[in-house]
């Protein structure tokens, strides 16, 4: 018994016409159609093209939701071990709807992807780091290199099987590091890699540096005498013993606690959690790393309008970019919520 | 400068009636080996095991590892400024107890200590599930702040080092490799056709737990210097260091520096290695600015053509990684940094918290963020219940039958940013 796989391909793929027909609604055929007979070929006995579904790229992409809401219940029906879409090749409308079936499979079914296009099809930069995509040539001249691709990587994926890197199994880097074991210690490779940079050689980094998102300041506070101030804090600031475990490092939560009624820290009612700084002086007196006692004093001074009566902190140590932005996004908008105008951001 | 470091192969380690070498087995006579270690009126007690490769024995928590070397001729000790005076050390002979070494455990001091386990996955990650472990465990007196219980440890391990190290001086040792720097001029000279090259070696300076020193100086307080590379095979930099274990060097690291080692071995053939600068990564801006001015300005000093630049820790240190990789680059001078990644347990963010243009000739020892499950062991030194809390652990770390899921930055040494291990990572 080979794995269950369902194929995804535009109408002009599945047979029903060229630009005339591209708002032909969602439809599943049983078996192969059109690029499926020669994937099927190369499955073979392995893997089984049960069925395909069909759909007109100008319809997919002027009703997105409602055409993903129709294709994945009729992939869903079907229970399938991997869905291929495409591929695409350079049309750019067909390219962002294999790539948006194929994130809609991932995250909805939980079943795996794959899919095959030009690099410069808009729907690889969009959706490449969302599911397997095969880099093929810019035309249908391509077909046959990129099935030849596509199915043993649909099989890998369908059986559960470890996937090889990019350059092995021909996708496109999805942005995820992995480790590896190398045959030389990392020592003898910088030397390694410092006598080619002296040589004028060519050399290739084992870490492409980042480049980051800038975020711009929100506009300066008007009158801060009159607004209402939280304060937040990626120092790792929790009640004494840390009552939500946050993580010493790479933390997969934050805290929101109360300050109503408290004007001070002291080792009794405040520690830090955090594991990347030395934790003495924190502990000591908490108001170090979030300033409570001198904005208490600001706020009966009329300084400051008041202090939200909350404050919500996490642990920046080791802590990935992606786990600080949705922590950030769920912190933003439950201050919102709550009316407040201006935020101290402590860090350590 | 001139130092031969003499190895003598250690295979296996016993308790015996006297500390001795016999043949390639290590003995030591555990009373004496305990006095040494706790001769210090703030310990209130110390233990001492054995872990040994292939065992089914975990070390938690670890706070430091060390050599036993001794000094065999040429002026000073091993650990100038605490176990010898400040007398330069890097030159005569030295011999060491190799496949042999001190860990030091006990109660946990802060969040950052780390695991060792000597079989099973985990011991793939660890370079001291390869070598013949006596685990010193040290309780200090109650009443002790932290930062004075993470030293008397840190001293303790010293002792012991020192006392194990000196059953190898009068052996002859089963190698011998010569390792030599000549003064500045000289060593120009000597291939004045070969590009030259030095070594800019962080230090993580960031206070409790997160501190190194030099010849006894606490490395917050240098400011950028020069160091001849042989002078650290004498133990002139250890570790006071073990946060987030797995990017930390412990002095055993130290003493076998694998930049310094790899820079020697390509001396003379491709280029000129003509010493380190050796910085630390202080948490202030000012000092950020200070030590990465003060290290462009020695490496141009030197009139180097290119240097390796290693980070120890990350997060903070990112910034002082990237602040020395700009002020060098900028004078024109090539560089390459070795640094490890925080990407996440899934591997999909950005690996680093700083980052430029500029390094674009980086070695990275892997993912810190990456899961690992540590199965059950049968012996276990220390305290398992601290998995929970170190750095790299969780709530629901540790599982009832005593394995323990936690990312990699809790194992000791797994993720070296002076290359010591083989760990990499790729983008899938």
């Amino acid at each position: 018994m080979g794995i269950k796989v369902v194929h995804y391909i535009n109408q002009f793929y599945g047979g029903i016409g060229g630009e005339d027909k591209a708002d032909y609604t969602p439809e599943k055929v049983a078996g192969v159609k059109g690029p499926g007979m020669g994937l099927q070929a190369i499955l073979g006995d392995e893997g089984k093209i049960t069925s395909t579904v069909i759909c007109g790229d100008s319809y997919f992409n002027e009703n997105v939701d409602e055409a993903l809401d129709t294709i994945i219940k009729m992939i869903s029906e079907e229970n399938p071990d991997v869905v291929i879409a495409g591929p695409a090749f350079n049309a750019g409308r067909y390219g962002v709807a294999c790539g948006a079936v194929g994130k809609a499979v991932v995250e909805k079914l939980n079943i795996p992807v794959v899919s095959g296009m030009y690099n410069e099809n808009p729907g690889a930069d969009m959706y490449k780091k969302d599911i397997y995509m095969i880099e093929t040539a810019n035309s249908a001249a391509g077909m046959k290199d990129a099935l030849s691709k596509i199915a043993p990587l649909a099989l890998k994926l369908g059986k559960g099987e470890a996937i090889g890197t990019p350059e092995a199994e021909g996708y496109m880097p999805r942005g995820v590091r992995k480790n590896i074991f190398c045959e030389e210690r990392g020592a003898k490779r910088a030397v390694n890699l410092l006598i080619k940079k002296i040589n004028g050689e060519g050399f290739e980094t084992e870490y492409p540096m980042p480049v980051f998102d800038r975020v711009d300041p929100a506009e300066p506070v008007q009158d801060v005498t009159k607004v209402k101030i939280a304060l937040v804090s990626s120092g790792g600031p929790v009640p004494k013993s840390n009552p939500d475990r946050i993580e010493a490092s790479s933390a997969s939560k934050y805290g929101k606690y109360s300050i109503a009624g408290m004007d001070n820290f002291d080792p009794s009612n405040g520690e830090t959690a955090h594991g990347g700084y030395d934790p003495v002086y924190a502990n000591q007196d908490l108001d170090r790393v979030l300033p409570l006692d001198v904005l208490r004093e600001m706020e009966s001074n009329g300084e400051v309008g008041s202090l939200h009566e909350f404050y919500y902190t996490t642990v920046g140590n080791g802590t990935s970019v992606a786990n600080s932005k949705k922590f950030a996004t769920e912190i933003a908008q439950d201050l919102k919520a709550a009316g407040v105008d201006a935020v101290i951001l402590t860090s350590t | 400068m001139q130092l031969k470091i003499g190895n003598i192969f250690i295979d296996d380690v016993q308790f015996g009636n006297a500390t001795e070498v016999k043949g390639d087995i290590l003995y030591v006579n555990k009373d004496e080996f305990l006095a040494e270690a706790g001769a210090d009126e703030r310990i209130a007690s110390v233990d001492v095991y054995l872990a040994k490769p292939g065992e089914e024995t975990r070390i938690i928590p670890v706070k430091d590892v060390i050599e036993p070397r001794v000094k065999v001729e040429g002026q000073g000790g091993i650990f100038p400024g605490f176990m010898s005076d400040v007398e330069q050390v890097g030159n005569g002979i030295t011999n060491v107890l190799k496949g042999a070494a001190i860990v030091t455990t006990g109660r946990i001091v802060g969040f950052q200590e780390g695991i060792i386990d000597m079989s099973g996955p985990g011991a793939e990650f660890t370079p001291f599930s390869k070598t013949n472990n006596i685990v010193l465990k040290v309780e200090p007196i109650e009443g002790i702040g932290q930062h004075e219980h993470e030293e008397i440890v840190r001293l303790a391990g010293f002792r012991a080092a020192i006392y194990v190290g000196k059953a190898g001086k009068d052996i002859e040792p089963n190698e011998v490799k010569v390792f030599e720097t000549k003064p500045l001029a000289e060593q120009i000279n000597e291939y004045k056709d070969l590009p030259k090259v030095a070594y800019v070696y962080m230090l993580q300076t960031q206070g409790l737990l997160h501190d190194t020193y030099v010849y006894g100086v606490d490395a917050k307080k240098i400011i950028p210097t020069f160091l001849y590379p042989t002078e650290v095979f004498d133990g002139a930099i250890v570790s006071g260091n073990c946060v987030s274990a797995c990017d930390k060097n412990p002095t055993y690291v130290h003493m076998n520096h694998p930049v310094i080692e790899e820079l020697y071995a390509g001396h003379g053939k491709d280029y000129n290695f003509l010493g380190c600068i050796i910085t630390n990564e202080n948490v202030t801006l000012m000092d950020k600015e200070r030590s990465s001015n003060m290290t462009a300005k020695l490496v141009e000093f030197l009139g180097v053509d290119a240097v390796i630049i290693s980070e120890e820790g990350f997060g903070n240190p990112d910034a002082d990684l990237v602040m020395n990789c700009n002020k060098i680059t900028k004078k024109g001078i090539k560089t390459v940094l070795i640094t490890d990644e925080y990407a996440g347990q899934d591997g999909g963010s950005q690996s680093l918290a700083d980052s430029t243009p500029l390094g674009d000739a980086v070695v990275t020892g892997g993912n810190a963020n990456e899961i690992i499950k540590l199965p059950v062991m049968k012996n276990v030194i220390g305290y398992p219940e601290v998995a929970e809390v170190i750095a790299g652990g969780f709530q629901g770390s540790l599982n009832e039958d005593g394995s323990i899921i936690v990312e990699l930055q809790a194992i000791t040494g797994a993720t070296s940013e002076v290359g010591y291990g083989y760990l990499s990572a790729k983008t899938y």
